[in-house]
């Protein structure tokens, strides 16, 4: 076969010969990208100091084997245009055709809008707007749902919500316990050091009850629940837009907002009080341990006075917000996973997206909650 | 190895837990030709085509491409491999975050022996190639057509000059006229660069306007291979199966139909 394992040519070498027919280039061996490859440079200038002379003929007959970046290589030496006296095999007229036809079509260069600020500015503000009432619309139906569900109480998804509860509750306990741990060491054991020195020891109590029930447990809880369950309840909506089961869903007459909004939402609502409860009770361990390693407080003592340091009514105001915490978290998350759209890229903006903005709402909405309850809980 | 064969599987078993796929399979590819791999799904088409990418490593056997093992070959001898030849996934995988123009220039950049203005050159000859107008090229992929998409993944196949083309399902989802249109602009390549390829696909107006050889895939091994003629001749029942029935049928008509009037003019 005339072209059986053409990569074995020759070697390209050009050489310059004057005969009678006057000055000529000619080149010989395999013009290939896989030869010229290392020696591209060296070719490009020998190339252009022969083409600098207008008069030389090119002779290309000799050559075994040219590919695009061979002919390339030649055409811009030409200054993309042919030369006068070329001698071409008849399989290279194509090549030089399709050089000659390219080369007029470069791509057009994106010019500066002056603007651009402005409309990159509006373009942000209108997608926030745009994004909050769709928000909006998604809990709107969620309740609506709701209402609907408690009419008829025998269309409640128990299977979705016993799922959820236990994906996004149970299945946290490991993590929110390894982190409230970690914390409540730490909080006793920076705050040990500061009350030694005014000896109040015993108010390390207050302190870590206060801080932990009230703040940190909530909050601590909903970052991890937000980070490990907001990111997957969007990347699993994004997946089913991505693979047209949304589309399916619709057109069978099953409301997106009934199987997989409100499920997600509810449970979440449901899960989130009883991590936070757990979160508070690791920390609370942790800060326990410290203390007694730090200030010699034995447990017996820091349990019995945990009562009196802390009114019950922040363990409710902390529960309250880690159940609120999780709808907020939910809803976001369905939001973002609902808005991406069917290819793979969008689904890594929508992900990142949903955690950024499911922690911000988290610490926005607590510092409500720490203004409307100021008067509350604390003595 | 023989001069004529681009690539050689030797003693090919392939092996999902008890499953067995491939039960010793010997396949060639000659220099310059189109080879179809067609089967029944689950026969393990696409498992061997991976296996000749170097991207699935079989239970035993031996996959030779351009006479260099790939398994067992140094890592500089297959990276050389991969440059020598293209690939042009079913869905295409052009990469979702650079545009047309950054997805073709990426193997050529990655050569890092191409200037940016020789590889400006050679990625608007590429594009001019599968037929792909100039202002596409600052597009994204999630901005394309099925058809383009084809088209552009064709052309990054294309962009270092291989020797050896392998098409997964080149024609799955599109429509007849652009799978005839994409048909034809594989064949014109494969005249003019000289091209070996290697085309896995379920479809028979592909399989018979394209191939100078077939080789059917079924009972865990290659059934037979030869020219299209050969093939149909076969009585094994899913070669009947698969070009009798209907749209075989239909199919082979028509490539008679212009195989006549070719005679004729």
């Amino acid at each position: 076969m005339a072209e059986a394992a053409p990569h074995f040519g020759n070697p390209p070498a050009l050489r310059r010969v004057s005969d009678g027919a006057g000055d000529r280039c000619v080149l010989t061996g395999a013009w290939n990208l896989r030869s010229l490859e290392r020696r591209l440079v060296e070719f490009e200038h020998e190339l252009a100091r022969i083409a600098a002379d207008a008069d030389c003929g090119w002779d290309l007959r000799g050559v075994d084997v040219i590919d695009n970046a061979g002919a390339m290589l030649i055409w811009r030496a030409w200054g993309r245009r042919r030369v006068a006296r070329l001698e071409l095999k008849p399989e290279q007229v194509q090549l030089f055709k399709r050089m000659e036809s390219s080369s007029a079509a470069l791509p057009v260069t994106q010019h500066f809008d002056p603007l651009f600020a402005l409309v990159y500015l509006g373009g942000k503000i209108l997608r926030t707007i745009d994004h909050l009432v769709h928000m909006v619309l998604v809990l709107g139906q969620a309740v609506i749902e709701t209402v609907g569900l408690l009419r008829h109480p025998q269309r409640i998804p128990w299977r979705e919500l016993s799922a959820n509860v236990y994906r996004t509750g149970t299945q946290a306990l490991g993590i929110t316990a390894l982190v409230g741990f970690l914390i409540g060491v730490v909080l006793s054991y920076l705050s040990s050091q500061q009350l030694k020195l005014f000896g109040a020891d015993a108010f390390i109590i207050n302190i870590l009850g206060v801080s932990v029930v009230r703040e940190l447990g909530p909050v601590l809880a909903a970052i991890l629940i937000a980070g490990r369950s907001g990111s997957a309840i969007t990347a699993a909506l994004g997946v089913m837009r991505v693979t047209q089961e949304l589309d399916a869903m619709a057109v069978m007459g099953i409301s997106h907002s009934l199987r997989l909004i409100l499920p997600k939402m509810l449970a979440l609502a449901i899960a989130m009080p009883l991590v936070v409860l757990w979160t508070d009770a690791v920390a609370l361990l942790g800060g326990m341990v410290a203390a007694r390693l730090e200030l010699g407080i034995g447990y017996v003592y820091f349990l019995s006075s945990l009562p009196d340091a802390v009114p019950i009514a922040n363990l409710w105001l902390g529960l309250g917000k880690g159940a609120v915490f999780g709808g907020m978290i939910a809803l976001v998350a369905c939001h973002f996973g609902l808005r991406i759209e069917p290819n793979t890229e969008s689904l890594g903006i929508g992900t990142t997206n949903s955690v950024v903005t499911a922690i911000t709402v988290v610490i926005l909405v607590d510092a409500v909650f720490a203004i409307l309850f100021k008067d509350i809980g604390i003595s | 190895m023989t001069a004529q064969n681009i690539i050689e599987i030797r003693g090919l078993w392939t092996q999902f837990g008890d499953f067995v796929v491939h039960r010793g399979i010997d396949l060639d590819v000659r220099y310059g030709e189109i080879l179809s791999l067609v089967g029944g799904s689950g026969s393990g088409k696409t498992t061997m085509l991976r296996q000749m990418l170097g991207l699935e490593r079989p239970a035993r056997g031996e996959v030779r491409v351009f006479g260099t093992s790939l398994h067992g070959s140094d890592a500089t001898a297959l990276r050389h491999l991969r440059n020598r030849w293209g690939v042009l996934f079913q869905e295409g995988a052009l990469f979702s975050a650079l545009s047309v123009y950054d997805n073709i220039a990426l193997p050529l950049r990655e050569l890092r022996a191409v200037g940016e203005d020789m590889i400006r050159d050679l990625v608007m000859v590429k594009l001019e190639m599968v037929g792909i107008e100039p202002r596409h090229a600052t597009k994204m992929p999630a901005e394309l057509s099925g058809g383009m998409i084809k088209r552009i993944a064709l052309a990054r196949a294309l962009a270092l000059e291989p020797e050896l083309i392998f098409l997964d399902e080149p024609t799955a989802g599109l429509d007849p006229d652009r799978s005839e249109s994409f048909v034809t602009l594989i064949r014109e390549l494969h005249r003019e660069l000289n091209l070996t390829v290697v085309m896995v696909t379920h479809d028979l107006d592909t399989l018979v306007a394209l191939s100078d050889r077939v080789a059917v895939l079924c009972d865990q091994r290659v059934e037979i291979i030869g020219t299209l003629d050969e093939v149909v001749a076969n009585p094994h029942p899913f070669i009947r199966n698969f070009f009798m029935g209907e749209r075989g049928r239909r199919a082979l008509e028509a490539v008679k139909a212009v195989r006549d009037i070719m005679s004729m003019t």
